[in-house]
C-alpha cells in the first residue's frame, strides 16, 4: 500500500514540475491534460487507499529523516488513516475536476501553462498538509497551500486589485500562522514530540493551562486559513483569482484546512471544552454574519464566497462541540456542492464576458440550461433540502447544537439556514430567471464547452447522493475519531429536521416569490441595514482606518526619518568620508619623482618617530 | 681622540646632506650624487661600528655596498644617457609620465 501513498502524494508534484518546464512557453494543451491525468492518478490511488483503510487498517510510512539536531528529531512521515484518507479523496476528486474544467476555462489565457503549474503545486501542498503524521509536516503543507493561494489569487498580477488581494490573503494568513507556529512550539516544549500519536498520548499529562493555550493558538492558525472572524476579509477579496481557483482553494480545500486541523487535534480539544465552546460560538457567529453579507451583495463570486464563510462557520460549530465526524462530513459534502456552484459561476462569467454583477444578468436559463441545472442542484444542496447532500450534513450540525443544550447556537444556525436558502435562490433567480438585463448591455451569452459541463457531472452526482452515505461515513471515521453521543429523542430530531426544512424551504420560496416579481424596490438600498451589509459591516473600512493607515504612517515615518535620516545617513557619511579622503590623497600621485621622494621621506620620518615613541612607551 | 660618536655623527651629517639633496635636487644626475653620498655615509657607519666591535662583518658589508653602488651607478648612468638622448632633458619635473 505504500506505493499508492507515494503515488497519491507525488503525482501532483511531478505534474507541477513538468508543467513548470513549459511555464514560459506558449499555451500547450498537453500541459493541461498531463497535469489533469496525474491528479486523476492521485485520485485513483486515494480511492484504493480508502478501500484499504476502510477495513480498519492504517498506512504509516516514514519516508526519511528530516530534522535531526540534538534532541529534536522530526521525520518526513506520512499517515493515511480514516481522517486523512477522506481529505485525500475529497481533495483529489475536486482537484481532478477543477483541472479538467480549467483546460476549458483558461483556454484563452496566455498564462495557461503557468496556471497548471500552480494548481498542481497547490494539490501537492494540500496532500502534504493532510497526509503528514506530525505537526511540522502539517505546517509545511499549511505554508505551501498559503503560497500557492497567493500565487493563484494574484494570477492576473498585472491587475492591481488582484495583486492587492493576493497580498491581503497572504498577510492575513501570516498573522494567523504565527499563532499556529507558537502553538506547535508549545506542543514541542511540553510534550517533546510533534508526532500526532505521541502528542495525543501524552497531552493529558500536560498542565491544563498550557493545553488551553495550545488549543487557542492552534485555533488562531485555523481562523486565518478558514477565514473566520476577524480574519475573514481576505476570502471575499480572494475572488479576484480565476474562478477554478476559487472553486478549488477558496471553497473546497484550503479554507477547510482549519477545520481539518481542529478535527485532527480533536484529542487536544476534548480536554478543553471551554475553548471548544468558544470555537462553536465564533463559528455560529460567522455562519450568520457571513450569510447576512451574502444577502445583499451583487457580486456573483462574492456571494458564493460569503456562503463558503458561513458554511465554514457551521463546520466549526460541529468541531467545537466535539462532533468531529460531522464536521468532516459537512466539509466533504460542502466541498462537492460548493465547488460545483463556483464552477457553474465560472460558466456564467464566461458567458457574460467576466461581468460579475448579478443585477446585470437575468434570464440566462434559456441560453445555458445545463449550467443552470447544475447550479440549481448545488444551491438546493447548499440550502439543505432533502435528499441532497447539504441536508444530511447541515442538519446533523443543527442537531449537535441542540443536543449540546446550546440553544442560542442552534437558533443562530437555524436562522443561518433560512438566510442560506434565501441568498442561494436570490442568486439563482437573478442570474437565470427574470428580466434579461444583459441584453440591454449587449452581452450574448453562450453555454460553456460540453466537456466542461461533463466534468461537472460527478460533482453534481455527489452533491445529490453524498448525503446518503452518512451512516457509512460515520462508521468509517469513528474508527479513529471519537464518536458523538446523541441524547435527544427521535421525536425531537424529527421536529428539528422538519423545522429546519421548513425554514429553508420558506427561504427559497420567499426568494423565488420576491424575485419573480422583479425583486425588492430601490428603496431598500437607502435603509441603514442595507448599507451596513453592503459595506460588509464597515469592517474593511475599519481595518483600513485603524490598522492600515496608522501602519502606513508608521512605516513612512520609519522610512523617511529613521531609515533615511539615521541609518542611511551614517552609512553614506562613512562612504563620503572615504571618498573625499581618496579624492584628496589622489594629489599625492602626481607622477613627479621629486614629490614622491618627499612623501617617502616623510613616511620614513613618521615611522621613525613612531618606532622611537613605541620604544619609550615600552620602556626598554 | 676620535671616538665612535664622531664617526656616527659624521655619518649622520652626510646622510642628512644626501637626503636633502634627494629631496631638493631636480637634476637626475645630482640625485645620483646625493644617493651616493647617502650610501657612503652608511658605509662610514658600518666600518666605524665594525671597528668598535672588532667584527669584520661590517667592513665586508661596506665593501659589498660599494660594489652594489658602483654597478647601480653604471646601470643608472646608462639609462640616464639614453633618456637624455631621447628627450634632451634630465629635469625631474618634466619626467611625469606616471601622473595619476
Amino acid at each position: 500500500m505504500e506505493q499508492y501513498l507515494y503515488i497519491a502524494l507525488f503525482a501532483p508534484l511531478v505534474g507541477s514540475l513538468v508543467a513548470a518546464l513549459f511555464a514560459q512557453r506558449v499555451k500547450s494543451l498537453f500541459v493541461g491534460i498531463f497535469t489533469s491525468a496525474l491528479i486523476f492518478i492521485s485520485f485513483v490511488s486515494s480511492v484504493i487507499l480508502l478501500a484499504y483503510v476502510g477495513e480498519d487498517r492504517v498506512v504509516h510510512v516514514e519516508m526519511m529523516e528530516w530534522i535531526s539536531a540534538g534532541h529534536i528529531t522530526i521525520p518526513f512521515g506520512f499517515v493515511v488513516d480514516q481522517v486523512s484518507v477522506i481529505m485525500m479523496v475529497t481533495v483529489t476528486l475536486v482537484s481532478t475536476i477543477v483541472h479538467i474544467y480549467s483546460i476549458g476555462y483558461m483556454e484563452h489565457d496566455e498564462g495557461f501553462n503557468r496556471f497548471f503549474t500552480y494548481l498542481s503545486a497547490f494539490v501537492f501542498s494540500m496532500m502534504i498538509l493532510v497526509m503528514s503524521d506530525n505537526f511540522a509536516g502539517l505546517f509545511i503543507g499549511w505554508e505551501g497551500v498559503g503560497l500557492c493561494s497567493w500565487l493563484l489569487i494574484g494570477f492576473w498580477y498585472k491587475k492591481h486589485s488582484a495583486s492587492w488581494a493576493a497580498n491581503e490573503a497572504f498577510i492575513m494568513n501570516r498573522i494567523a500562522d504565527l499563532g499556529m507556529l507558537l502553538g506547535i512550539f508549545l506542543i514541542y516544549w511540553h510534550v517533546g514530540s510533534l508526532q500526532y500519536d505521541v502528542v495525543f498520548a501524552n497531552i493529558s499529562n500536560v498542565d491544563i493551562n498550557v493545553v488551553t493555550w495550545i488549543g487557542i493558538l492552534l485555533f488562531i492558525g485555523a481562523m486565518g486559513k478558514s477565514a473566520q472572524f476577524p480574519l475573514h476579509t481576505w476570502l471575499a477579496d480572494a475572488m479576484e483569482g480565476p474562478t477554478p481557483v476559487s472553486a478549488l482553494i477558496h471553497a473546497a480545500t484550503m479554507v477547510t484546512a482549519g477545520v481539518y486541523l481542529i478535527v485532527r487535534s480533536g484529542e487536544i480539544y476534548a480536554l478543553i471544552p471551554d475553548v471548544g465552546m468558544f470555537i462553536a460560538c465564533l463559528g455560529a457567529f460567522v455562519a450568520i454574519f457571513a450569510a447576512s453579507m451574502a444577502l445583499v451583495n451583487r457580486d456573483l463570486k462574492r456571494i458564493i464566497a460569503y456562503s463558503t464563510l458561513s458554511q465554514l462557520g457551521y463546520m466549526f460549530v460541529a468541531a467545537g462541540l466535539g462532533a468531529y465526524w460531522i464536521a468532516l462530513f459537512h466539509l466533504m459534502t460542502h466541498a462537492f456542492f460548493k465547488s460545483l456552484l463556483f464552477l457553474g459561476a465560472g460558466n456564467v462569467m464566461h458567458a457574460m464576458n467576466n461581468e460579475l454583477d448579478i443585477k446585470k444578468m437575468g434570464g440566462l436559463y434559456k441560453a445555458m440550461r445545463p449550467t443552470a441545472i447544475l447550479m440549481g442542484i448545488a444551491s438546493v444542496a447548499l440550502a439543505g433540502i432533502y435528499p441532497l447532500a447539504g441536508f444530511f450534513s447541515k442538519d446533523k450540525i443543527l442537531e449537535v447544537a441542540f443536543n449540546d443544550g446550546s440553544y442560542f447556537l442552534w437558533f443562530a444556525l437555524f436562522v443561518g439556514a433560512g438566510l442560506t436558502a434565501f441568498y442561494s435562490f436570490r442568486l439563482i433567480m437573478l442570474v437565470f430567471f427574470g428580466e434579461k438585463v444583459h441584453e440591454k448591455l449587449g452581452h450574448h451569452p453562450h453555454e460553456a464547452k460540453p466537456f466542461m459541463i461533463y466534468a461537472l457531472m460527478p460533482l453534481a452526482l455527489l452533491a445529490i447522493v453524498a448525503g446518503l452515505f452518512g451512516d457509512s461515513f460515520h462508521e468509517f471515521t469513528t474508527q479513529l475519531l471519537s464518536d458523538y453521543e446523541f441524547t435527544i429523542s427521535y421525536t425531537v430530531v424529527y421536529t428539528l429536521i422538519v423545522a429546519t426544512s421548513i425554514v429553508a424551504l420558506s427561504g427559497i420560496a420567499f426568494a423565488v416569490y420576491k424575485y419573480r416579481r422583479g425583486g425588492f424596490s430601490e428603496e431598500i438600498e437607502k435603509w441603514w441595514v442595507y448599507k451596513l451589509l453592503i459595506n460588509q459591516y464597515y469592517i474593511p473600512k475599519i481595518y483600513e482606518e485603524v490598522i492600515i493607515k496608522p501602519f502606513t504612517t508608521l512605516s513612512k515615518f520609519a522610512w523617511l526619518r529613521i531609515d533615511m535620516k539615521i541609518v542611511d545617513f551614517t552609512v553614506d557619511l562613512i562612504a563620503k568620508t572615504i571618498y573625499s579622503g581618496g579624492e584628496k590623497a589622489r594629489e599625492m600621485q602626481s607622477g613627479n619623482l621629486s614629490s614622491m621622494l618627499r612623501w617617502m621621506v616623510t613616511g620614513i620620518a613618521i615611522l621613525l618617530i613612531l618606532a622611537v615613541f613605541y620604544r619609550l612607551v615600552e620602556g626598554v | 681622540m676620535i671616538t665612535l660618536t664622531h664617526y656616527l655623527v659624521l655619518s649622520g651629517i652626510l646622510f642628512s646632506i644626501g637626503l636633502i639633496g634627494v629631496i631638493r635636487r631636480k637634476n637626475i644626475l645630482m640625485l645620483f650624487f646625493a644617493t651616493e653620498i647617502m650610501l657612503n655615509s652608511v658605509n662610514i657607519g658600518f666600518v666605524a661600528v665594525a671597528l668598535y666591535y672588532g667584527d669584520i662583518a661590517g667592513q665586508v658589508f661596506a665593501l659589498f655596498i660599494i660594489a652594489v653602488a658602483a654597478s647601480e651607478v653604471a646601470v643608472g648612468l646608462g639609462l640616464l644617457v639614453l633618456y637624455y638622448k631621447r628627450t634632451g632633458s634630465i629635469n625631474l619635473d618634466t619626467l611625469q609620465t606616471m601622473k595619476g
